[in-house]
This record gives C-alpha cells, sequence and structure tokens, in this order.
C-alpha cells in the first residue's frame, strides 16, 4: 500500500525520527538480550535484584570486573542498567497500556454520548486533575506501601484523565463529520460506529500523547524511586541507581567527580530512553499531521 | 401510482438554550410544517437557498434526526392514514390511535423499526470529500450496509460489491483503494454505490452536484437517470440551483425559511410561477445566455434568521406585492393549476 | 484597446512528491483597461494559479518557472514586469494597484478583528499619504476657528501634529512620526490617521451597499451573514481604488439571490471605478452575466478567448462545445464529456483535450495547439481551425 511506504519514507527523510527509531531499537534489544548482556551470577534468586560484591558504602570505580563500578552497598551498575531496561519498559508499557484502554473507553463513552455520561465523567477527571499529579502519586505509593507496582498503580491514576479528556476533544469533532452520519444512516450501530469509524480517526493524537508520554511515564518512576518510593532496595531499576548515588553526587574535596559513574551512567540510560521515545513521538506526529493535512 | 413517501405537518424545531441553567429560550424553526407526498418512481426535487430548511428536512424524513412534531408516512396504505386523521381531529388520546401511530408512523418509531426502514431508503450525502471514512478502504465503505443489516458474507458479499461498482462505473480493480486516491465525482458514485447496497426504494440525494465540477455534474445526473429507470427507484432530490431541478425532476418544491411556498411540475414551475419568492429565484439564476441579464428584480435584503421568522408570511418583509393581511396571516398551500400549489395570499 | 496585463508563455509547476504536476502551461493572456475578462474552467485548469501567479502567491510546493507578467501601471505610465520585483515593491502592488478577493469570504477575513479595522488596515498601509493630508486639513481647520481658554492651551499640540501630519502627506512613512508612534504617550498625536481611515472605511462600506455602515464597521465578521462578508472583502480590495480586480469564485458559496445582488455590485463597481477585472468562475451562467470577455482553461491552458456574445452564440472549441452542452437548462438534454478530467501528474500529451475530444486527429495527439485568431477578436487553440 503506497500509504505504508510513503509513512515509512517520510521516517526516513527526517534525520531525528531515525534517531529516535534507532535509540528505541536499541533498548529494545538490551531489554531482550539483557540475560546474556548481564548474566546473572550462579545461585542468584531473583535476576531483578542487582547482585551485591561486599557491602562497603563507598561506590568503587570502574574496573574490569565491574565495567561500570558499582554504587553505594556495591551494587553493580552494568548489572542494574541492564536490567533496568527491563524494569523501565515495563513500567511505561503496562501503565500507558492501562491508561490508554481506561481514556480510551471513558473518553469515547463521554465524548460520543455527551449529556449526563458526558458531565459525570468529566467531572471524575476534574477531581482527578485537581490534584498536582507527583504529589498524588507520591501520597499512593506512601499509601499502598513502597513497591514497583505501587508506583505503576499511582501512575495510571494520575495520568488516565489527560488521556480521556484528549480522546474526547478528537471525538467531538470526528462526531460531527459526515461519513459519521452516513453511517447512522445506513442503519450502523451505536458501537459499530465508535468503533469502526469514530475512534480509528480520532486516534491518532492519542496515540502520538502516549509515545511521549512512556518517557515522561519512566521519568516520573524514576522520579519516585528517587524518593524512596518506588522499588525495593537493589532492584534493578534506574531510579533506584540514581537514588543510591545520592550521597555521591560530588565526591570529596580536591576531586569532586570521582563517583561521577555513580549517577551519570544511571541518569544517561533514563535521559536516552526518553529522548528516543519523544523523538519517537514527534516522528509519528509529523507523519500523522501532513498526511491528514494533504488528504 | 400510489404514495411511497407522505409527510405531514412535519416540524422540526432546534432550541436554543440560554443562561445559567440552560433552559431553551427560543427555537431554530429549520422547518416549520412541511406536507409532501412523493409518488413511486417520482422524482421530487426539493428547491431552495440556504436555510429554508432543505436540508433538515431530509434528514428529519429519513430519520436521521428527530422530528419535533408532524407524520412521517413510509409506504403506509391510504385505509390507515385516513383512521390516524380521523381519530386525531376526534381529538381522543386513545389507545387505538396510539397503537396506529407506533405501527405507521415513522416519525416515532423506535430503533430497530427504524434499522428496517434504513434497508428501504438511503442518503447520499452533499460533500463526497467527507461522506466517505478516509480511513477505509472502498470496498468496505460500499459493503458496510451489508455487513450491517447482515444482508450477505463471505465471497456473495465481494461479488455484490463489484457489481454495485461497475454499476456506478468504476471498475473493480479500486476495490483496495482510499478515498483520497479518488477524484470528487468518483467519490460521489462511491457514496451512490453505498446507498444502493441494500436495493433501497427510496434515495435521497442532498444536494449531490454542488461541490463538483459542470462536465462532472452532468456525468453523475445521467447516471441517476439510469439507475432510476433501471431500478425503479423514487428520488428526493435537495438543490439550490433551479436549473438542475428543472431540467432532471418530474415535479418541484420550493422551500422557504421551513415552508413550502410553492410546488407544481417544472415546465410550470419555471415558466409560470406564482409565488413571488420562486419568480425571484427563477429571475436571479444566471443563465448562459449573454442576451438575458439577471435581476432587474433584484431580491432586496437578506434571508431573515430561522431562529426569528418574521410574522405571517415568512416572505413578507423582501416581498414587492406585500399587504397587510401578508404581516398577519400565514398563508396554506392552494391549488391554483393542474398539480399547482402556491401558498400565497397575492400569487402572481 | 491598452493592455494592463499581459501575460506570456507562463509556466507554473508544482514539485510534490509524486510527481511534477503542471498547473499551467504555455499561458498568453491580455487583460485590457477597464474591461472584465472572466476565465472559465473546471478543476485543474489552472484558473485560480493564474490569478495566484500574476500576485506572485503561489504557495509551495508551487513555482513560477518561466515565463513573463507585464504590468501596466496606469499612474507611473509605465510597464512593470511583476515576475522579476523585490517582495517588497511587490508587496506595495499587492492590496494596492492590484487587489484579490478570494472564495470564502469567511476566510479572507480574520476572525478577532472587527470588519472596520480590517479595512481601515489597508488605508493605513497603503494611504498613509491621503489620510495625512486629511488630518492635515482637519488640524488646520482647529487652528483657523479654535477660539476660547480651552483651544488655547492645545495650540501647540495642534501646531505639532500639523507639522506631522504635513510630513506623513509628502512623504508616506517619514522619521519623525514613526519614531514617535513608538513612544507611548506621544503616539496619541497621530490618532488622527486612524480616525481618517476609519470615516474612509465607512464610505468605502456604503459604496459596496452594505446598510447602517457605521454599525457593521464595528461588527466582528462572525456577526455577519455571507452576503454581507463578501461586500466588506470586496470593500477591502477597492479600499485604494486598484488598477486591476481579481475576483476568485467570488459568488461560488453564496446564494443564488444574493449573488445576483453580488453580481449587480460586480457591474456598478466596473462602471463606476473605471478598475479592470479578472473574474474567476466554474459558472457559465455567472461569466455571462458580468464578462465582457471569456477566457476558456483546460488542464492548465487556454483553449478559446472571445467576447462572451461570440463565446455564446459561436464556441468553436470542442471543449467549450461540450461545457455548454453540459450545463443543465430546462428542456434539453445533458450531454456529457466522456472520459474524466486531465490528470494534473500525467496530463495527455499534445493537446490536452484530445482523449475526450469528438474531432480529434492525428496531429491533436502530438503537437499541441496554439493560440490561432479565427474571427474578430476569437482566438482558439485548436487544430481544427
Amino acid at each position: 500500500m503506497s500509504d505504508w511506504k510513503f509513512m515509512v519514507r517520510q521516517l526516513a527523510k527526517n534525520p531525528l525520527s531515525m534517531a529516535g527509531i534507532i535509540i528505541i531499537f536499541i533498548f529494545v534489544i538490551i531489554a531482550i538480550f539483557a540475560p546474556l548482556i548481564a548474566p546473572t551470577p550462579e545461585g542468584h534468586r531473583d535476576p531483578y535484584m542487582i547482585p551485591r560484591d561486599g557491602y562497603s558504602a563507598t561506590p568503587t570505580l570502574p574496573s574490569e570486573e565491574h565495567i561500570f563500578g558499582t554504587t553505594e552497598g556495591q551494587y553493580d551498575i552494568f548489572y542494574g542498567v541492564i536490567w533496568g531496561t527491563r524494569s523501565a519498559f515495563h513500567v511505561g508499557l503496562v501503565v500507558i497500556g492501562i491508561v490508554l484502554s481506561v481514556g480510551l473507553v471513558l473518553g469515547s463513552l463521554a465524548g460520543y454520548f455527551g449529556g449526563v455520561i458526558d458531565e459525570i465523567i468529566m467531572r471524575l477527571t476534574d477531581i482527578f486533575l485537581a490534584f498536582p499529579a507527583l504529589i498524588l502519586a507520591m501520597a499512593i505509593v506512601a499509601a499502598l506501601g513502597p513497591s514497583l507496582r505501587s508506583v505503576m498503580i499511582a501512575l495510571t491514576v494520575v495520568s488516565w484523565p489527560s488521556y480521556a479528556r484528549l480522546i474526547r476533544g478528537d471525538i467531538l469533532q470526528v462526531r460531527e463529520e459526515d461519513y459519521i452520519e452516513a453511517s447512522r444512516g445506513i442503519g450502523a450501530s451505536n458501537f459499530r460506529v465508535i468503533m469502526r469509524h469514530v475512534l480509528p480517526n480520532a486516534i491518532y493524537p492519542t496515540l502520538v500523547m502516549a509515545s511521549l508520554d512512556i518517557g515522561a511515564v519512566v521519568l516520573a518512576a524514576a522520579a519516585l524511586s528517587f524518593l524512596g518510593l518506588g522499588a525495593p532496595e537493589g532492584y534493578a531499576d534506574w531510579g533506584q541507581l540514581t537514588s543510591f548515588a545520592r550521597n555521591w553526587i560530588v565526591g570529596p574535596t580536591g576531586d569532586p567527580l570521582k563517583y561521577w559513574f555513580a549517577v551519570t551512567i544511571p541518569g544517561l540510560f533514563i535521559l536516552f530512553f526518553v529522548l528516543g521515545w519523544n523523538l519517537l513521538g514527534d516522528a509519528f506526529r509529523d507523519i500523522l499531521d501532513p498526511r491528514l493535512a494533504r488528504r | 401510482m400510489n404514495i411511497l413517501m407522505d409527510i405531514r405537518k412535519l416540524k422540526k424545531h432546534f432550541p436554543i438554550v440560554g443562561g445559567i441553567l440552560r433552559r431553551p429560550v427560543g427555537a431554530v424553526k429549520a422547518v416549520d410544517g412541511v406536507s409532501l407526498t412523493i409518488k413511486q418512481g417520482q422524482w421530487l426535487g426539493l428547491v431552495g437557498e440556504s436555510g429554508c430548511g432543505k436540508t433538515t428536512l431530509a434528514k428529519t424524513a429519513v430519520r436521521l434526526l428527530k422530528p419535533t412534531s408532524g407524520h412521517i408516512y413510509f409506504d403506509v396504505p391510504d385505509e390507515a392514514k385516513a383512521e390516524i386523521e380521523e381519530l386525531e381531529s376526534l381529538g381522543r388520546n386513545n389507545s387505538k390511535l396510539n397503537f396506529l401511530l407506533k405501527e405507521n408512523d415513522l416519525a416515532i418509531f423506535p430503533g430497530n423499526r427504524v434499522r428496517l426502514f434504513r434497508r428501504r431508503a438511503q442518503l447520499v450525502h452533499q460533500d463526497p470529500f467527507t461522506s466517505l471514512n478516509p480511513r477505509m478502504k472502498i470496498k468496505n465503505i460500499v459493503a458496510e450496509p451489508l455487513t450491517v443489516h447482515r444482508v450477505l458474507s463471505g465471497q456473495a458479499r465481494e461479488t455484490a460489491v463489484e457489481e454495485l461498482l461497475s454499476t456506478v462505473g468504476l471498475s473493480a480493480g479500486q476495490l483496495n483503494r482510499y478515498p483520497h486516491q479518488f477524484s470528487g465525482g468518483q467519490r460521489q458514485r462511491i457514496a451512490i454505490a453505498r446507498a444502493l447496497a441494500t436495493k433501497p426504494e427510496f434515495i435521497t440525494f442532498d444536494e449531490p452536484t454542488s461541490a463538483l465540477d459542470v462536465s462532472v455534474q452532468a456525468q453523475i445526473l445521467n447516471l441517476l437517470k439510469e439507475l432510476k429507470s433501471e431500478f425503479g427507484l423514487t428520488y428526493l432530490y435537495i438543490t439550490h440551483e433551479l436549473l438542475i431541478a428543472e431540467s432532471v425532476c418530474d415535479y418541484i418544491a420550493v422551500m422557504y425559511l421551513g415552508k413550502v411556498v410553492e410546488m407544481g411540475k417544472p415546465e410550470e414551475i419555471f415558466h409560470s410561477p406564482r409565488h413571488p419568492y420562486s419568480s425571484s429565484l427563477i429571475a436571479a439564476t444566471p443563465v448562459p445566455d449573454p442576451k438575458r441579464r439577471v435581476g432587474r428584480i433584484v431580491l432586496p435584503g437578506e434571508v431573515p434568521s430561522p431562529a426569528n421568522p418574521p410574522p405571517g408570511c415568512t416572505f413578507h418583509p423582501r416581498c414587492s406585492r406585500a399587504s397587510q393581511e401578508c404581516s398577519e396571516l400565514e398563508p396554506a398551500l392552494e391549488l391554483v393549476g393542474d398539480d399547482h400549489y402556491v401558498a400565497c395570499f397575492h400569487p402572481l | 484597446m491598452e493592455n494592463i496585463i499581459r501575460i506570456r508563455d507562463l509556466a507554473v509547476r508544482f514539485h510534490t512528491y509524486e510527481g511534477v504536476v503542471h498547473a499551467i502551461d504555455d499561458l498568453d493572456l491580455d487583460i485590457r483597461q477597464g474591461e472584465t475578462l472572466g476565465i472559465v474552467g473546471e478543476t485543474g485548469s489552472g484558473k485560480t494559479m493564474t490569478a495566484l501567479a500574476i500576485l506572485r502567491l503561489i504557495p509551495y510546493p508551487g513555482r513560477i518557472e518561466s515565463g513573463s507578467i507585464a504590468f501596466f501601471d496606469r499612474d507611473l505610465h509605465s510597464e512593470i514586469e511583476l515576475l522579476k520585483l523585490s517582495e517588497d515593491n511587490m508587496r506595495s502592488i499587492r492590496g494596492n494597484k492590484i487587489s484579490m478577493v478570494f472564495q470564502e469570504p469567511g476566510a479572507a477575513l480574520n476572525p478577532v478583528y472587527t470588519i472596520g479595522d480590517q479595512i481601515s488596515e489597508v488605508f493605513l498601509l497603503h494611504r498613509r499619504r491621503l489620510l495625512g493630508k486629511r488630518a492635515n486639513e482637519q488640524v488646520d481647520r482647529l487652528l483657523r476657528d479654535g477660539d476660547g481658554f480651552a483651544a488655547g492651551i492645545k495650540r501647540p499640540f495642534w501646531r505639532w501634529q500639523r507639522r506631522l501630519y504635513n510630513k506623513i502627506a509628502q512623504e508616506s512613512n517619514p522619521f519623525e512620526p514613526r519614531f514617535l508612534s513608538h513612544v507611548p504617550l506621544f503616539r496619541r498625536l497621530l490618532w488622527r490617521l486612524k480616525n481618517e481611515s476609519e470615516l474612509l472605511t465607512v464610505d468605502m462600506l456604503k459604496d459596496v451597499e452594505i446598510p447602517d455602515a457605521a454599525r457593521v464597521a464595528v461588527h466582528y465578521p462572525h456577526e455577519l451573514s455571507g452576503g454581507m462578508k463578501q461586500r466588506a472583502v470586496i470593500a477591502m480590495a477597492l479600499a485604494c481604488s486598484p488598477e486591476l480586480l481579481i475576483a476568485d469564485e467570488p459568488t461560488t458559496s453564496l446564494d443564488v439571490t444574493i449573488q445576483a445582488q453580488m453580481l449587480e455590485l460586480f457591474r456598478r463597481i466596473k462602471v463606476e471605478k473605471g478598475a479592470s477585472v479578472l473574474f474567476i468562475t466554474h459558472n457559465l451562467g455567472v461569466a455571462s452575466e458580468v464578462c465582457d470577455r471569456v477566457a476558456v482553461m483546460y488542464a492548465g491552458r487556454v483553449c478559446e478567448v472571445t467576447s462572451v456574445e461570440e463565446l455564446f452564440l459561436n464556441p468553436s472549441h470542442p471543449y467549450t462545445k461540450a461545457l455548454l452542452d453540459a450545463v443543465p437548462m430546462p428542456g434539453k438534454d445533458l450531454q456529457t464529456i466522456p472520459g474524466q478530467l486531465a490528470d494534473p501528474l500525467n496530463p495527455p500529451a499534445g493537446c490536452r483535450f484530445h482523449p475526450r475530444c469528438p474531432s480529434a486527429t492525428q496531429v491533436c495527439q502530438q503537437e499541441k495547439a496554439k493560440l490561432k485568431e479565427i474571427g474578430k477578436d476569437h482566438m482558439v487553440a485548436c487544430h481544427l481551425f
């Protein structure tokens, strides 16, 4: 189909979007092949817990044994960031997946049917949006007890209202199009009209926002972990690793950058992950918008 | 010929809400008491300018909008209609009347009966550039009525789609394309093919050629003529171009501000219009004939808003023949010739 | 008859992803002083592009590839090659000497400014000297007749204003007023420019037959009906008494009765203002109402150019004939033109119309026809002649 070819060509033309695709692709490879890249040592039960090489609080510099060095508590940074990729994808995709589904369903109902349903759902989103996002997330995690699952629940609760509103707005616009009326004129049921006609045309801005948000969600999860409200101690999570480096951001006087690797390496992983998804989201927006405008 | 579509005193008002409590403070009287009959096999043209309510009337007649009041009888025998009228005039609100209305009056049909009606009546939209889902392949667009009504499936459906496309003059090799790959005229043909899918008896056309070029318009009009004679269809054709209506329709109704002001055969309306508005409309229509200059009778002023129609005859503020009576009373449609009706106190 | 616009060998091409679109190909066209020339054509004929090419407003990815458009300026008594002008000079012609009315009045008007503001803007942009002169006269009168204590205090300010306005009247944007217009309090000294432009605006609105012009001038576009909006747009276009008015399907989006009023307005403008008009339409009936001469275009080329009577009485090009036959008239069968409009990406070789032409011959498939004179002021591009 010439449409897909056109989309791929557009993607290829834009160097930034190619960069985004390559970055995410690299991360996917890392996540898939994590056991090969950073093998779990023998006898270690949970691969997601970072192996410790001693109990000293001071990070050790990178060496042959620990390629990226170790952080406070002698957790191996290399292992941490490689397996942390898996956690990042886990958190990002699960949260966005749930948020997208919930937001789509509620937003579609509100947008398509209007009236009382619209009012109720919108007031619901208003309630959730009244709280500052990160604060509410912290409160939820604190109430549920710090763990990666609470982080995911908290972020889900905090993110879904924006999606519902976004899809509702787009549906309000698509609803007025002639072909929707034509479908109703044929006798299609409301369900069919929504699934087959309204959503496929209204969903693109939401998908763009979703891809941008994966990065944002991972960043928020890292922030929560940094504050100690995330994964349990020793879990392979980028935020966790930066949290360990909290006391070692500035080294001893005379050599302030001595322990740079402790905070910078996990930080760089977070940065590139979020950057990759942002570029991808921008790329989607670019190929979808001019296509829509062209037609 | 028996009457296929019988519209009686149809009204469609859109409420205007205002104030904090969102109370209805007024209404846009888009269709304000229209009575029309369309006989089987007839090509009825509904002519008027923007704001006259012709599109609203068409959409209400096929129940895309719910009427505010009035009756729509689709293929209902005369006896039933007569009985309903009798019971209504007696003024008693009894259960027999309600039963008859529920059975026959399209205006109050519940969802499932409307769905059955949709197999027999279809609507073709004005703008072929927006009436087809841009993300659906045309074979799915044309097959949709068959899918929705569960008429055919699988291979039989595909064959039917190919046949429909060839009926409207498109080749079958384009089944897998998207609407944006077609021209305006071709898209309108696809819309017509979709309308024909369930073999309806009655098709409403909402200005189907106004977005198309002159040569393409001619092709579509000829196609409509062929389809009508081949399948024995009945058309309700809305247009603002009087010339098209005169050229192809069997019967014409002229609308102004929600009411029908004149009805008659095309030759009569064109050569001897009796309503001042119709005659201004004809005089204002440009014709490619340099000897004929438009508008010695240039109609002054603008069309009033349907939210605030003038009292009495809605045309009287712009009418050169208006009298005191015209600003107080509403004229009713009266017979003035062979199947020729006019709603005017001072017809031409 | 002198020409006001002379187009020769114009070619406009669009370089799109899917290929090169020849929007206009080898166009030769003359617009004469004081005449209303109609361009009639269907989608893809290039009629809108011709108008945009004259004003150098062709949108990306289109480009004027070759040709010349000569504009004969009545005031300067000189011939200007529009395609070679700098953008600054072109800007002083747009809206001033050549102005355009577009199809959708709603789209041509900025929804956040009042009608009056938008028309005044034209005066403030192009007619500063006139405004300066009028403001000058106002202040002069005040200085002469002013009496009493209040007048005495204001006098020095009036004298300052008079000096400023005098400068503007002589040279449209001199330094002192331009500088002052950026200084917060002293900006007030120049208020009369706006005032005069508003007076001229109301005059202009009255000219285009808008009832209650002073009240309408403070309305926003969304408060007006389609016909009124189009009149306002025409007022904007006529504000500077242009020498050429280009109207791109100005009545297509209007109702028939309003269209009749508009056509009457165009006829009146032609007579009163003596402007030349380039009237683009797809409706042959409308063309026969307002135009003196008509050019029929197909697929980027002109097929036939002649006076309006001659075109309808004696159409010579097969496309013109077919187009007239396809117009629905009561009591006449609709003749369709076989085939479809020429594909802009892949137009037929030779004469663009030959695949659909009933009288096409061998030479039509190979060579394109040039415009030939076949009668008095009657040019046709067809191998049959």
